[in-house]
């Protein structure tokens, strides 16, 4: 496996800009994601209504997998109910496993198929799912206090 | 060529067609073969359970895990066998004086003095001593070139109940000044443990020239296997300290109700011990003295200057600590790539066999002294060649490119 495959220009794209990564105004939620062998932290912020995440963006610091993957999920997520948002983190997690990788399953993760080879990388797994399992902590701590 | 490097297998094994790139001896270093094969001999020819069996080979076993001590006993110069305990780690060798020592002799009100640059397992054991029994924790902190300073070290003052300190910062570099902390610390009263986890590989140590009350090391960090690690002690602070694992072996005599436990160092080692690995140790112990440690300070000297100076004509790159080669020095090099995070180095000098350390190298007090969330690290051996300096050199200078930074 290459590494071309992994620092592709949708990856240094999302990593160069600060498009999602900001803080959003009156979120409903705010939560920290650390990664403790890195002691990189990311934070995510969510506002939500009626079951659907309006907007959403995040601050912090990590490495460009980290933070190219919080910034593509941001994209996937905003205007999506919360329980497609699981779908994709779900989705996400099968893929970074390397559990699902027929393409056409796939094709509801957009971009994110651009992380796809971290599967053979376990050493930066953490990194691409880093993101992901705040947002996934984020709405099921909503659902807990619903 | 390097003539040391076709005594460890695993830097001739291509992966990929890539030759490895090791760069990572803070971590841990590679094993030559004669203590692989010391290993491999002792359990095919002596195993079985010392200090209990009455067979040959118990006893044997037994001989040859004591003959590892008294090899490690004349390695760091300690006047007596018993002084040498064998652990698991360094982490293992500071917890115990932290428990043992730590929560049974500091007390409230007493400092604990320490370089903010310290390993967590030189640290943490500290925070809880101090939390447990109301005592402060007292940082030194290093200058822009990672040195401890007269103002700094004055902290040691009248209040100083322990100093934990490393011989060498293992992100800096930096080898402190242990004598004079030593001289400062009894002064105060206080006892002085050291961690020679980064040193012990690169530096000769002797505890008694030194004057350190305790010392602690691993022997996977120079040459020898995981799993065995050593607490230096002196033997009247080990005698007046109670014992920190309970169980077999340690021993004296058990009723229903109460136990007294064996002299020194059967006290501290409960439980069957890991007599390959001491054996391990003893032969990594043979090897650097085979090799010297004249030969491995001049190698690493060299290849560390050729490194720091590499380092300094590729641009968009910051070296931490001293940024030049010497005495106070050693091989072990932080630094950082502008806009680029250190996990993502680490990847893309992986793709070309250069193995680096990536993170905050379990010291987050000195990162965020340093103003940073991780770094990369680069972190010599005597095995290591200017080709491997070449190859990292090499690989730097196309980390920003990868990224979209352009050079």
């Amino acid at each position: 496996m290459g590494i071309e495959n992994i620092y592709t220009q949708i990856l240094t794209e999302h990593n160069n800009s600060n498009r999602n990564k900001h803080h959003i105004e009156s979120p409903t939620a705010v939560l920290k994601g650390v990664n403790p062998s890195c002691g990189d932290e990311i934070e995510l912020e969510l506002r939500e209504k009626d079951g659907v995440i309006e907007d959403a963006a995040f601050t912090g610091v990590g490495c460009a997998i980290s933070q190219a993957s919080a910034s593509i999920m941001i994209d996937l997520i905003k205007g999506q109910t919360k329980e497609e948002a699981l779908r994709l983190a779900n989705l996400f997690f099968g893929m970074i496993k390397g559990e699902v990788s027929d393409e056409s399953q796939l094709e509801d993760l957009d971009e994110a198929i651009a992380l796809k080879d971290i599967s053979h990388m376990p050493a930066r797994v953490k990194c691409a799912v880093l993101g992901w399992h705040t947002l996934e902590n984020a709405i099921r701590g909503e659902k807990g206090s619903d | 060529m390097n003539p040391y490097l076709n005594d460890f297998p695993i830097l001739n094994e291509k992966r990929d067609g890539k030759r490895l790139v090791y760069l990572d001896n803070a971590a841990t270093t590679q094993k030559p073969l004669s203590v692989i094969r010391a290993v491999d001999e002792y359990y095919r020819s002596s195993n079985a359970n010392p200090h209990r069996g009455l067979y040959g080979l118990s006893i044997r076993a037994t001989k040859m895990y004591e003959d590892s001590r008294a090899a490690v006993r004349e390695f760091i110069n300690a006047e007596k066998d018993c002084e040498v305990l064998f652990t698991r780690n360094a982490s293992e060798s500071l917890n115990l004086v932290a428990y043992s020592y730590g929560m049974n002799f500091i007390k409230e009100g007493d400092e604990i003095a320490l370089p903010v640059s310290e390993h967590h397992s030189n640290l943490l054991p500290w925070q809880m001593v101090a939390r447990a029994k109301g005592a402060k924790l007292v940082y030194l902190y290093p200058d822009k070139n990672g040195r401890l300073t007269e103002q700094e070290l004055d902290k040691i003052g009248p209040k100083t109940a322990l100093v934990a300190a490393a011989h060498v910062s293992n992100v800096l570099g930096t080898v402190y000044p242990v004598e004079e902390i030593v001289r400062r610390a009894h002064k105060a009263g206080a006892v002085v443990v050291l961690d020679c986890a980064q040193s012990i590989p690169h530096y000769p140590v002797d505890v008694r020239k030194l004057g350190v009350d305790f010392a602690a090391f691993s022997g996977h960090k120079m040459l020898a296997p995981m799993g065995i690690g050593v607490l230096y002690g002196k033997e009247e602070l080990l005698n007046k300290m109670p014992p920190f694992l309970t169980g077999g072996e340690m021993i004296e005599y058990v009723s229903e109700q109460d136990a007294t436990f064996a002299p020194l160092p059967q006290k501290f080692e409960a439980g069957t011990q890991n007599v390959g690995g001491a054996v391990g140790l003893a032969a990594a112990i043979d090897y650097i003295n085979q090799v010297g440690y004249d030969t491995i300070i001049k190698t690493e000297e060299e290849l560390l200057a050729y490194a720091l100076d590499g380092l300094a004509k590729i641009p968009h790159l910051t070296v931490y600590g001293d940024a030049k080669a010497g005495e106070q020095r050693c091989g072990v090099i932080s630094f950082n790539v502008d806009g680029v995070h250190p996990h993502d180095v680490s990847s893309i000098l992986d793709s070309d066999g250069v193995a680096i350390r990536a993170g905050h190298h379990c010291a987050q007090p000195l990162m965020k002294y340093l103003g940073v969330n991780a770094t990369c690290r680069a972190s010599l051996y005597f095995y290591n060649t200017k080709e491997d300096i070449d190859v990292l050199l090499e690989g730097l200078k196309k980390v920003r490119g990868w990224l979209g930074l352009g050079d």
